[in-house]
This record gives structure tokens, sequence and C-alpha cells, in this order.
């Protein structure tokens, strides 16, 4: 029951948010967002990692099709859950300096967001996930389609259909799933776990997951759609792909694509994990040549999530543990970084590298928590960035040696592009367009100090997570090496 | 059977109604015409299946149901047509008229027992469709459509009849069960030609009416031409009918030959979803867009009817109850728009007379938005589910690679119907704040409501059968 709450309380707050109108809707909006907040610490205090999957429900929807409304919580659902609770209400936060024109609707789309997330992340029945994952694409397509940047109804036009593309296969390969369960046919996801198919249907539906998932992360050689919708979109649309859609994809191919075909894994598993690895070579070197800081943040984003698709397709506990940490991560730094852009853009009215400098000398406090965020992108050591990489890497590194080096220079070509990107814009003379620079105001240290906290806490004693999903990776697993 | 009765009887008291001088009382008079045949037609709920005139029509609870979304897109048409009010020229009692008879056209159609009654019911429907058409007389391209329409519809009612000889010639009956029953003995032991020429022929007749492709070329000019209200018509109606059709006649009597005929309905389908889709993305009007969006439906429906399952039926019942509640709000608002603005003498019918719709007529920009929606399968709306359960009935025959191609078609469909939703909401034009007569629109937030709470709750038409 307590999940369905999780799902229904944003789309409440929502509703609530759209009737009381412009006037209220930040505050309305960002109390709602933080109910969640607390609803999501209360599941995790009674959470028990051991015990499967909890506080679920489920409705017959489409009862003598075995089709139902079901939902319910596990180690790798909370963990993500936990971080769509922790991300929205700063997210909401982060826009209190701004006035979007007709911001009830903004808010309130951030809120249905939030909830079509958090369905994604619980739905244990596959319709209901497909459903989910379909709905999270309206609201952030008209968030970025109409308080969008110049170019906003061409880019995301392409970006929605693009990824529109991809989950329709996945439809097909439910459909085709779910006629394959025995009896009366079923849909949900664990019953697709124990089908036994054959090596070549399970190579269709391997594309099939990975075309979906590999769009919405977005994955070499799907990644077209990303840059310009990253740049495009206003910077909380932006922190809601980044940080917590993006996750959707990785979250697919734990949930659906390893257990169930992992014949296709096999056959197709070294394939994936090159063009991950190409992604993330292919990434950072664009990420290095990049003049706008939203577009450099945005290819940095393509390349560490290339990272955590290689660990995952390893299919080992260090991979996926580490992807799971790594979600967690990107999300934090990544909302973060996207912030501090918005600080500077805002204040200097650029975003290019070229432009800017010198920002340190006006604005050390800003600097600080930049550094930070910064660091835990680059995955130094006592960060949050540090531990999904080391595991990530170990576990590319177990399956294949060669490519396991190849993705460890994320870690060299990382701090080149991060360490250029801070250079550039906080050293150095300081620019005309940094006059009159004011420093972090008290609404935008309360965004940044949290995530802060988060990149230290995590980089420091990273076992409050890890051992949430545990327990549930594994058991996951034992479906991979059937 | 009930309906047939009514709607005939009905029918000729309309045309009389038209000789009163007062116009109010005609609209009333047809709706409440209809809401009877809608009751009548439930009557005989559950309690068949029931066969009438000599075992050539047959009642039962698809009949019904079919006959119901029929009926009820009818009523909510002619709620929307306003009683043709602001057009002197227009022959109400006539239009009415003509509607009410070709209703009993399609009824005959779905619910044929006998190919004869299937012929007269496809006659009696395009007969009033091809004058329908041409009503707006003194428009150039609704005489031009009419013409069309008329000389195609012929062309392949004659190729359909000559099917239907050479399947009595191979069958001896027009008989559903009696060729069933052939089919499924004698044609096994020694296969006859003529019997499959037949079906192809009939088919032929019956894809055309559908307007599948490559039978498709009408579609695009008569949508067009046709006054709007009857296009709407035309679109739902002539095509549920059409299905159901279709679909008795391959369920009931073909499905010994199945494997002869599966993969000609097939290739069809995925033609005409090719030809529909591609068609429509190229289109500045937004009524041609939906005309060739019609024929992309066709081909979804199509999919159903080739698999032949057991999803089939509640996937071809549901779909056509999604197509024609979005296709009559699609229809409705352009109605509305279309009269704000004119474009090169005619009504603005492009995609550009939505811009800016939203600002002054928020509802009017919802409910062309889920409309649309709807028609593109997204989730959460109703024709979501339709796309669904047509993809089911695939596979649960083990055909995947006939909904791969359609789920690539349906991603191009997301690209034209959102084009509406961009020009209603992100850009920018100046339409004035429209009037929506209060019954026009109770007719719209139907059309709304039920497409949304059919896609949350797509079980409730579950088990009707």
């Amino acid at each position: 029951m307590l999940t369905l709450l999780l799902i229904l309380l944003p789309i409440v707050a929502g509703v609530i948010t759209l009737l009381v109108g412009a006037n209220l809707a930040k505050q309305v909006a960002l109390v709602g967002a933080l109910a969640e907040l607390g609803l999501a610490l209360f599941v995790w205090s009674q959470f028990d990692p051991a015990a499967g999957v909890q506080f679920g429900f489920k409705y017959h929807w489409l009862a003598s099709a075995g089709i139902s409304f079901a939902a319910g919580l596990d180690g790798i659902s909370l963990v993500l859950v936990l971080l769509t609770a922790f991300l929205t209400p700063l997210i909401i936060l982060s826009t209190f300096s701004h006035s979007y024109r007709n911001s009830a609707a903004f808010y309130s789309l951030i809120l249905f967001m939030s909830a079509a997330l958090v369905g994604v992340f619980t739905a244990t029945d596959a319709f209901l996930f497909y459903l989910f994952f379909e709905a999270a694409l309206i609201p952030v397509y008209f968030l970025a389609a109409v308080w969008g940047g110049e170019n906003r109804l061409k880019v995301t036009f392409k970006f929605f259909i693009y990824t529109m593309f991809g989950s329709l296969f996945m439809l097909v390969a439910l459909i085709y799933l779910y006629y394959q369960t025995p009896g009366t046919h079923t849909s949900e996801i664990t019953a697709f776990y124990n089908l036994q198919l054959s090596a070549k249907s399970q190579g269709f539906i391997f594309w099939a997951f990975f075309v979906a998932f590999a769009i919405k992360m977005p994955l070499f050689p799907f990644h077209t759609w990303q840059p310009d919708t990253y740049t495009e979109a206003p910077t909380p649309a932006t922190m809601l792909l980044s940080g917590i859609m993006l996750k959707m994809g990785v979250y697919g191919l734990i949930r659906l694509l390893l257990p169930i075909v992992p014949l296709g894994l096999q056959s197709y598993g070294m394939l994936a994990v090159v063009l991950s690895v190409i992604g993330i070579i292919y990434g950072s070197i664009i990420a290095i040549q990049q003049r706008d800081m939203k577009r450099l943040i945005a290819y940095s984003s393509f390349a560490h999530v290339g990272l955590m698709a290689a660990g995952v397709f390893a299919a080992t506990t260090n991979g996926l543990q580490g992807a799971m940490i790594q979600m967690l991560a990107h999300g934090i730094n990544v909302v973060g970084l996207f912030f501090v852009i918005d600080i500077i853009l805002s204040r200097t009215k650029t975003r290019s590298l070229d432009q800017l400098g010198g920002i340190t000398q006006v604005a050390p406090q800003l600097s600080v928590y930049f550094l930070i965020i910064l660091l835990g992108s680059v995955a130094l050591p006592l960060t949050n960035g540090f531990v999904g990489e080391f595991l990530l890497l170990s576990s590319v590194f177990a399956f294949n040696g060669w490519l396991g080096a190849i993705a460890g220079l994320t870690i060299i070509l990382g701090s080149v592009y991060m360490l250029r990107l801070f250079q550039m814009s906080m050293f150095g003379p300081k620019s005309k367009w940094v006059e009159g620079f004011q420093d972090l105001t008290f609404s935008e240290k309360a965004v940044l100090l949290p995530l802060v906290i988060m990149v230290l806490w995590i980089g420091i004693y990273p076992n409050t997570f890890l051992s949430i999903s545990e327990p549930a990776v594994n058991n996951l697993l034992q479906f991979v090496g059937k | 059977m009930y309906p047939i009765v009514l709607l005939s009887v009905l029918g000729i008291v309309t045309l009389f109604l038209g000789f009163s001088k007062s116009k109010n009382i005609l609209l009333p008079a047809v709706l409440l015409f209809l809401a009877i045949a809608l009751a009548g037609n439930f009557f005989e709920w559950n309690k068949g299946p029931l066969l009438y005139f000599y075992d050539m029509f047959r009642v039962d609870n698809l009949t019904l149901a079919f006959n119901g979304i029929i009926l009820a897109s009818a009523f909510m048409i002619v709620a929307i047509s306003g009683g043709f009010q602001d057009n002197a020229e227009a022959e109400p009692a006539e239009y009415y008229a003509l509607m009410l008879f070709s209703l009993v056209g399609a009824i005959m159609m779905v619910g044929f027992e006998h190919l004869i009654m299937l012929f007269l019911g496809v006659e009696i429907l395009s007969v009033a469709m091809y004058v329908l058409t041409g009503s707006n007389k003194r428009n150039l391209r609704s005489n031009e459509a009419a013409l069309k329409y008329f000389l195609m519809g012929a062309f392949a009612t004659g190729i359909m009849l000559f099917g239907m000889t050479l399947l009595y010639g191979a069958t001896g009956s027009f008989e559903l069960s009696e060729i069933q029953a052939y089919v499924s003995t004698t044609q096994q032991a020694v296969p006859s030609y003529i019997l499959y020429a037949g079906l192809l022929l009939l088919l032929i007749g019956m894809l055309f009416k559908v307007s599948a492709a490559p039978f498709h070329f009408w579609t695009p000019d008569v949508y067009e031409g046709a006054p709007t209200i009857f296009t709407t018509f035309m679109s739902t109606i002539v095509k549920t009918a059409g299905f159901a059709a279709l679909y008795r006649l391959l369920s009931h009597s073909f499905t010994g030959v199945y494997g002869f005929w599966w993969l000609v309905i097939a290739i069809i389908a995925i033609l005409t979803l090719l030809v529909g889709n591609i068609g429509a993305t190229t289109q500045n009007s937004f009524k041609r867009m939906m005309a060739y969006s019609g024929i992309s439906h066709a081909g979804y429906l199509l999919i159903a009817l080739t698999a032949l399952s057991k999803p089939t039926q509640n996937a071809i019942v549901f779909y056509s109850l999604a197509y024609s509640l979005s296709t009559i709000a699609a229809f409705g608002v352009l109605i509305l728009v279309s009269k704000e603005k004119t474009f090169e003498g005619q009504p603005d019918e492009r995609y550009d007379a939505f811009n800016g719709l939203a600002k002054k007529n928020p509802f009017l920009a919802f409910v062309v938005t889920v409309s649309m929606l709807s028609l593109a399968g997204i989730p959460l709306t109703a024709g979501f589910w339709g796309k669904f359960f047509v993809f089911s009935s695939a596979a649960d025959r083990g055909i995947i690679w006939v909904p791969a191609i359609a789920v690539l078609m349906s991603v191009v469909g997301i690209y034209y119907y959102f084009r509406v939703i961009i020009a209603s909401y992100l850009k920018e034009g100046d339409i004035a704040e429209i009037r929506v007569a209060p019954f026009y629109k109770v007719i719209l937030i139907l059309a709304t409501v039920l497409t949304i709470v059919f896609g949350l709750a797509p079980g409730l038409l579950e088990g009707i059968f």
C-alpha cells in the first residue's frame, strides 16, 4: 500500500498545485515534493533488504487477461525511488529565483513526472511498467517544448519521436513474452523470468529491449537526440532528464533485459559492452571539445551512462551494485552541475567557456560547492563517483580485460573535461561578463548543501546504499546464471 | 432487428418532418429517433443468437455491440451537426433521413448471415453516402468527391457482386453457415479455385469500402471534399460497419481456408499502414491528414483480422470504439476551428488553423489533444489499448513481424498527430474565443471523457459477448 501512496502523492500534489494557481504554485509544489521525500524516508526506515518485494499492492486491471495494476519495492527499486524523492524537491527549489510563465502548469508537470518515475521504478507488472515508461515522457516533453530555448520545437519533437520509437519495440517484446507465459497468461515481470525461451527468440527480445533502453539512456549510437534536448530544455527539465529519467533506461536493463533474456545476453552481451565502451570514449572526447557548459555536461552524462551500461551488461554483482550506486551518484552530481551552470548563466547571461573566467575571485562559496560536486563527477576517492566507477570498471575488467582497460580511460578523460570546465570558468583573469557576480543566495545554498552532503556521504560510507540493493541484485543475478 | 425496422420507419417520418416550416423540431426529433433505435438495439441483449428474415439476418451480442457503436456514433454526429442552422442552402430533413437510412444499411452489414444481405447493406449505406458527400451542391470539390466516390464505389460493388456469384457457384449457397460447411469439408478434400477467386473478389469489394490500400485512392479526395460532418460519418460508421462485416465474413465462413487468405490480408494490412502513415506526413490540411489517418487505422484493424485469434473480436470492437470517439472529437473541433478563418476561399482546414488555439480556447485544445493522443496510441487513452489488443491478437497467433512493422508505422503516426498538438499549444496564432453551443460541448466532453475512461479501464467492455 505504501508504494501506491508513493505514486499517488505527487499526482495529488500536482493537481493541488494546478488548482492553487500561479501565486502559490512554487511553494505548494515544494511542500508536495518534501512530503514525498518524507514518505520515501519512512518507507526506507520500514524496509528490510532481505525480504524481497515489499509494500506491494495489486489491483486487477484486465482481470481475464491476467494484467494487473501491481507495484512493490525491492532494494533496486527503493534506491531509485529515494533518488527521485530526494532530487525532486531540490529541482523545484532550484527554480525559486526564476519566474516561469504559467508556473502552476510548470510545477505540476514536474510533480506528474516524478509520479511517473516512481511508477516505473516500482511497477511489478510488465504492462504497468511500460505504461509509466511512456507516461514519464509526456510531462517532460511539455516542460521542454513550452519553456525551452529557441529551437525547442524541433529538438523536443525529435526527442519525443526518438524515445517513443524505442519503447514501442519494448511493447512488442512484452506482448510476445506475455503470450509465452503458461496457462491463461500473466504479465507479472517475475513470471517472465521463469520462461524457457529459445536462444533465437531471446536474441530478438534482447534487441527490442536494447533499443528501447539504449535510446532512453542514451547509448551510442542512439544518442543524437540527447545533447540538443539537454541544451534546449529549461534547466529543471534537463535535471529531470539527466538526473532521473536516464536511470529508467539503466533500471530497465537490470529489471527486464538481464533476467529475461540471459541467452540473448550471452550471444550479444559482448556487442552491447563494446557499444557502451565506444560511447564512453566518444562522449568524453566530444565533451573535451565543448565550449558550451550545458553541452559539455550533456556529453559527460552520455559518457557516464555508457560505463553504467557496460557494467550492467557484464552482469556481475559488482557491475550491478556499481551501477546502482553510480545511478545515485550520477543523479546527484549532474543535478548539482546543471544547477551551478544555471546559477552562472542567470548571473552572467552566458554559458560559453570562452567568455567566462575568474569567478573564484568573486564567488568563493559557489566555487567550493562547484568543486566538490565536480570532483564527485571526476570520481576522486572519498567522493560518490569513485565507488561506482571502481565497481563498474572492475566488472567490465572481469568481463574482458581489453575493454576494461579502454573503459578505464574514462577516469583520465573525465578529469580532463571536468577540470577544464572548472579552470576555464572559475580561474584565470576576471572576464567582463563576471562583473557584479553575486555569491550564493540562501535558497541556492539550500539546494547545493544537501547535494554536497550526499556526495561526501556516499563517497565515505557507500554501504548505507549498497546494502539496500545487494540482496535484490543477487536474487536477480540467479536468473542470469540459469 | 428492432433498429432496422425503427430506423426505416423513422427515416420516412423524418422526411415528412421536413414539410413542417419549423426547423427547430427536426434536430431533437432525429436525436430522439436515434435514442429509440439505440434502446431498441439493446432490447435484444443476451437474448441471442436470433435469426430473422428467413435466416438471413443474425442477432447476437457481437452484432448488438457493433450496432451500439454505430448508433452511438451517429447520435454524437447528429448532435454536433447542429441542425445545419448556419447553412441556408442545406436540406436538413433530407440529410437526416439519408443518415438514418444509411444506418439501416450499416446494421445489415453488421448482422448479415446471407451474402445478399451483405450486398444490400453495403449498397444502402453507400448510396446514401454518395449523396451526402455531394450535398454541398455549389462546391466544386464536394461535387468532384461525390462523383469520384460514386464511380469507384459502384465499380467496387460490381467486383464484390462478382465475387459473391463465384462463391455461389463454388459452394451452392449464399448462407454463411453453408459456405462454412463447404469450406471445412469439400474444399479440404478437393480445393476449388473458383472459391478462392470468389473470396478474393469479395474481399476486394469490402476492402475498398474500408479504404484499405491499394483500394484507397478515393479516400483523401472524398474525405476532403465532403462536408466535414459527413466526413465524420463516413470515417466512423462506414469503417466500423465494414470491419464488422469483414470479421463476420472471415470468422463465420472462411476459417477453413485461413492458410489461403491470411497472408493476403497481412500484406494488404502492411501496405495500408505504409500508405496511410507515410501519406499523412506530407499533408498540410488537417482534414486530408485525417483521411490518411483513417487509412492507417484500417491497417491496424486488418492486423487483427489477419490473426483471427481469440482476442481479435474484442480488439476490433474496442478499436472501432476508440477510433470513433477520437475521430468524432477531432472533427468536432475542426468544424468549429475551420469556421474562424478562410484559406483560398474555403474554410481553413490546414494545421495552421489550429495555431495558438490553447490561448483563448483551452477546452477545445484539450479535446483535440486527447483525441490526437488516442489516435497516436499514447498510453492512458483508449487508442493505446486498441493498438494493444490488435498487437495482442497477432501475437496470440504467433505473428510478430506484422505488429513489428505496425509499431514502426505508429511512430510515424506520432509525427503527424503531434503537429496538431504543437500547433495548438506551442505556436503563435490569433484565434478569438470560439463560442461552443452547450450541447456541442457535452458531446465533445463525452467523447474525451470516454476516451480517457477506456484508457484507464480497458476492461470495462471485457467479457460482454
